[in-house]
C-alpha cells in the first residue's frame, strides 16, 4: 500500500527503474542470453570452420526452424497448462498420411496435404476433448495417444505400401504446389535459405501477437494460471485448451509436409523423440511446466539453442554422441537459472 | 429504509444434499448502501447460502427475487447478468498474471476490427490504475503480476474489477479469513466505500469483530437456520457471539472461558479501535474524490 500523497513520486521511480525490471521479468530473457552465449562459443570454437558462414548460418537455422514451429506451437499448449508428447508421432502420421493418399489412392499431393491437416486437427481435438472429459492429466493422454498414433501409422502404412517408408513423392502430381509453399528456398549471398526458417519466423510473431495482444491469448494464460478462477469470470477455458491442442497437432502437420516436400520421401518412424525436445526448447525458452506463463518468443530462441549446438558441434569436429549429454544438462540449468531469473524479479518489484 | 425493495431478497430458502438439511427456512435481504453480514460458524450453511444467491446451486424450496422479481438463476453467469457479483476467497485472481490483465480477464476491451481485433492493453492498463485509484490504492504499475499484490490488495482488486463490471451487489466470501488484523482493516475499508458508492454488500464472515465494524444488518446463521436479521442497534456484539456460537453451550462453558473472555475483550477494544481508524480515513478518501469529480 503507498499513501495517497505520493503518487507523482512512484511514477517517477516507475520510469527509472521500468526498463531493466522489465526486462528481468520477461520470460525469454534467459534463453535470449543463452543463444548469445552459445553463438559466442561456437563462433570462436568453430568459427574458422565455417560456423560463422552464411551456408553455415542457414544450415542451424533450418535445424532450428523446424524444431521453432513444434516448440512455438507447445509453448501455448504449455502456457495453457497442458502437454502434448504425441505431436512426435503426429509427424510420422501425417506424412504418412499423405505419402499413402498419393502414392496409393492418386490423390494429388497438395489435396493430400490438405487431407493430412484434417486428420491432425481431427487428433489434436480428440486428445484436448479427452483431456477435459476424463480430467486425467494430458501427460497420460497424450502418452497414450504417442503410441496409438505411431502404431496405427506403421500398421496402416504396411497394410496399403507393404513398407513403412514411401519414397519417390517428387514424381506424384501436386507435387510442385508442396515445393513452391514448403521447399523452396531463399538465396541470400549464395547461400540458400530454406522456406521454412520463414514458417518459423512467421508462426513466433503470429503466436506472440496471439498471447500479447488478443482476447484469447489472455485466455490462454488464465487458462493455465488458474482455470477454475477463469471459469468463474466467463472465460471458455474447456474451448481454449481444444483450440491449443489442434493448433499443436497442425505445427506437428506443417513439419511433416515440410520434411516431406524436402526430402521427397516420408518415413513412418519421422518425428520420434521431437516431442521432448520441443518441450525442452519450451522450458529453455521461459515457459513453466506448470503453466500460467511463458512466451512463444522464448521457444524460439530455445529452438534456436538447439540448432546452433546440433549444428556447431559438426562444425566444432566435436563427436555428436555428445550432443545428447548437452542437451539434457542445457535443460536442468535452464530451468534452474529460469528459476532465479524470475525470482529476482519478483524481489525487484516490491 | 424498510419501505424500500431490496436488491436482493431470498424468502424461506431450503436446500437439502440427499438427507442432510443444509439451509432450512432462511430468509434475508440486502439493499443499496447497505452491508449486510451473513455470520455463522464453520458448518452453519453459509457456503450453501452463498453458492444459491451466486448461481451455483438452485434452491429446493423458496423464492429467488432480485429488485422485487423472482429469478431463476442457472449458473454464476446469470447471477451476473443481473449485477451480482461474488468475490471467493482464494479463486479470485491468476498470480502470474498482471493487475490489467486479472482486472479485465473475460471481459477485454478490444479495438480494431476482423482479424486486426486485438486486446487494448493501453485502455486496460488505464482503466483498472484509474479503478483501483477510486478504491484508494495507487498501483504503480497495472502490468506487474497479481502475485506481487498482499492478500488484502488482491481482494480489493477482485471487488474494484466487479464494480466497475456493474454489479449492484457485491457477495464477499471471507475476504478477511485468511488476513492479518491491517490487512483486513484494508479491506473492510474497501467495504465501507462500495457502500458509500451506492452497493448493497452482503459480507460473509464468522469474524464478529470484522461484522460489526462495517455491517449495518446482521443475519446469523447456526445449524442451516436462521436467528433472523438484526440492525446494529438492536444486537450487541457479545449477544452476536452467543447466537452463533450458541448460548447455552457458552454459558456452560463461560465459567472457563471467563480469563480469555478478558483477554478477548482487551484485544477486541484493540481490533475496534483500529478499524474506526481506517474507517474514518476511507470516509475522507470517498469524500475526497467525490467532491473532485463534483468539480471536475
Amino acid at each position: 500500500m503507498t499513501s495517497r500523497t505520493l503518487p507523482k513520486t512512484t511514477d517517477e521511480r516507475l520510469v527509472e527503474a521500468g526498463l531493466l525490471k522489465r526486462l528481468l521479468t520477461r520470460p525469454e530473457l534467459g534463453a535470449l542470453g543463452g543463444a548469445i552465449l552459445v553463438w559466442i562459443i561456437f563462433a570462436v570454437i568453430a568459427g574458422n570452420r565455417g560456423f560463422l558462414s552464411l551456408q553455415g548460418t542457414a544450415s542451424y537455422l533450418e535445424v532450428s526452424s523446424y524444431l521453432g514451429i513444434l516448440a512455438v506451437a507447445i509453448a501455448l499448449l504449455m502456457i495453457g497448462g497442458e502437454f502434448d508428447l504425441s505431436i512426435g508421432s503426429m509427424i510420422g502420421a501425417a506424412g504418412a498420411t499423405i505419402a499413402v493418399l498419393g502414392s496409393v489412392f492418386g490423390v494429388p499431393l497438395w489435396l493430400a496435404s490438405l487431407i493430412a491437416l484434417g486428420v491432425a486437427l481431427l487428433v489434436g481435438f480428440i486428445n484436448g476433448t479427452m483431456v477435459i472429459r476424463t480430467k486425467l492429466p494430458s501427460f497420460i493422454i497424450t502418452l497414450g495417444s504417442l503410441f496409438i498414433l505411431r502404431g496405427l501409422t506403421i500398421a496402416l502404412t504396411r497394410i496399403f505400401t507393404g513398407r513403412t517408408q514411401v519414397g519417390s513423392l517428387d514424381q506424384l502430381e501436386g507435387y510442385e504446389v508442396l515445393r513452391t509453399l514448403f521447399g523452396g528456398s531463399i538465396s541470400i549471398g549464395g547461400a540458400a535459405f530454406p522456406i521454412s526458417i520463414v514458417w518459423w519466423l512467421a508462426i513466433t510473431v503470429l503466436a506472440t501477437w496471439v498471447l500479447m495482444r488478443t482476447r484469447f491469448g489472455n485466455w490462454i494464460f488464465s487458462a493455465g494460471g488458474n482455470a477454475e478462477a477463469a471459469r468463474n469470470v466467463g472465460v471458455p477455458v474447456n474451448r481454449v485448451k481444444v483450440t491449443l491442442f489442434m493448433a499443436t497437432a497442425a505445427a506437428a502437420w506443417l513439419v511433416a509436409t515440410i520434411q516431406l516436400t524436402v526430402v521427397k520421401s516420408a518415413d513412418t518412424l519421422r518425428g520420434t523423440q521431437q516431442e521432448f525436445i520441443a518441450i525442452i526448447a519450451a522450458v529453455i525458452g521461459g515457459n513453466l511446466l506448470t503453466g500460467g506463463y511463458g512466451s512463444a518468443v522464448g521457444a524460439a530462441l530455445g529452438a534456436l539453442i538447439f540448432g546452433m549446438v546440433r549444428q556447431g558441434i559438426v562444425y566444432a569436429g566435436i563427436d555428436a554422441d555428445w550432443f545428447q549429454v548437452f542437451l539434457g544438462a542445457m535443460l536442468i540449468v535452464a530451468v534452474l537459472v529460469n528459476n532465479f531469473i524470475r525470482d529476482q524479479a519478483e524481489k525487484a518489484r516490491r | 429504509m424498510m419501505n424500500r425493495v431490496p436488491l436482493l431478497e431470498v424468502r424461506n430458502i431450503s436446500k437439502y444434499f440427499g438427507n442432510v438439511v443444509a439451509l432450512k427456512d432462511v430468509s434475508m435481504s440486502v439493499y443499496d448502501s447497505e452491508v449486510m453480514c451473513l455470520l455463522g460458524d464453520n458448518g452453519a450453511g453459509k457456503s450453501t447460502l452463498i453458492k444459491i444467491l451466486s448461481g451455483v446451486y438452485k434452491p429446493d424450496e423458496g423464492e429467488y427475487l432480485v429488485e422485487g422479481k423472482p429469478v431463476n438463476f442457472n449458473s454464476p453467469r446469470d447471477a451476473l447478468d443481473h449485477g451480482i457479483a461474488t468475490v471467493y476467497q482464494d479463486l479470485a485472481m491468476i498470480p502470474l498474471m498482471s493487475i490489467a490483465r486479472n482486472f479485465f480477464l473475460g471481459s477485454e476491451p478490444t479495438k480494431g476490427w476482423g482479424p486486426f481485433r486485438r486486446f487494448d492493453i493501453d485502455f486496460a492498463n488505464r482503466t483498472a490504475r484509474a479503478e483501483m485509484a477510486k478504491m484508494g490504492i495507487d498501483i504503480r504499475d497495472p502490468s506487474q503480476p497479481v502475485g506481487t499484490l498482499s492478500g488484502g490488495e488482491r481482494q480489493s482488486v477482485a471487488i474494484a474489477r466487479a464494480v466497475y463490471f456493474g454489479a449492484r451487489v457485491l457477495i464477499l466470501d471471507e475476504p478477511t479469513a485468511a488476513l492479518g488484523v491491517k490487512q483486513a482493516g484494508v479491506v473492510l475499508r474497501y467495504i465501507a466505500q462500495a457502500r458509500a458508492r451506492g452497493l448493497g454488500v452482503i459480507f460473509i464472515t464468522h469474524n464478529p469483530h470484522h461484522a460489526y465494524a462495517v455491517g449495518d444488518r446482521f443475519t446469523i446463521l447456526k445449524r442451516g437456520r436462521t436467528f433472523g436479521t438484526f440492525t446494529k442497534d438492536e444486537l450487541s456484539r457479545e449477544e452476536m457471539v452467543r447466537m452463533m456460537s450458541g448460548a447455552d453451550e457458552l454459558d456452560a462453558l463461560s465459567h472457563e472461558l471467563s480469563e480469555f473472555a478478558r483477554r478477548e475483550a482487551t484485544e477486541a477494544a484493540r481490533i475496534d479501535k483500529q478499524l474506526a481508524e481506517s474507517l474514518e480515513e476511507a470516509e475522507e478518501i470517498f469524500e475526497h474524490d467525490s467532491s473532485s469529480e463534483q468539480k471536475g
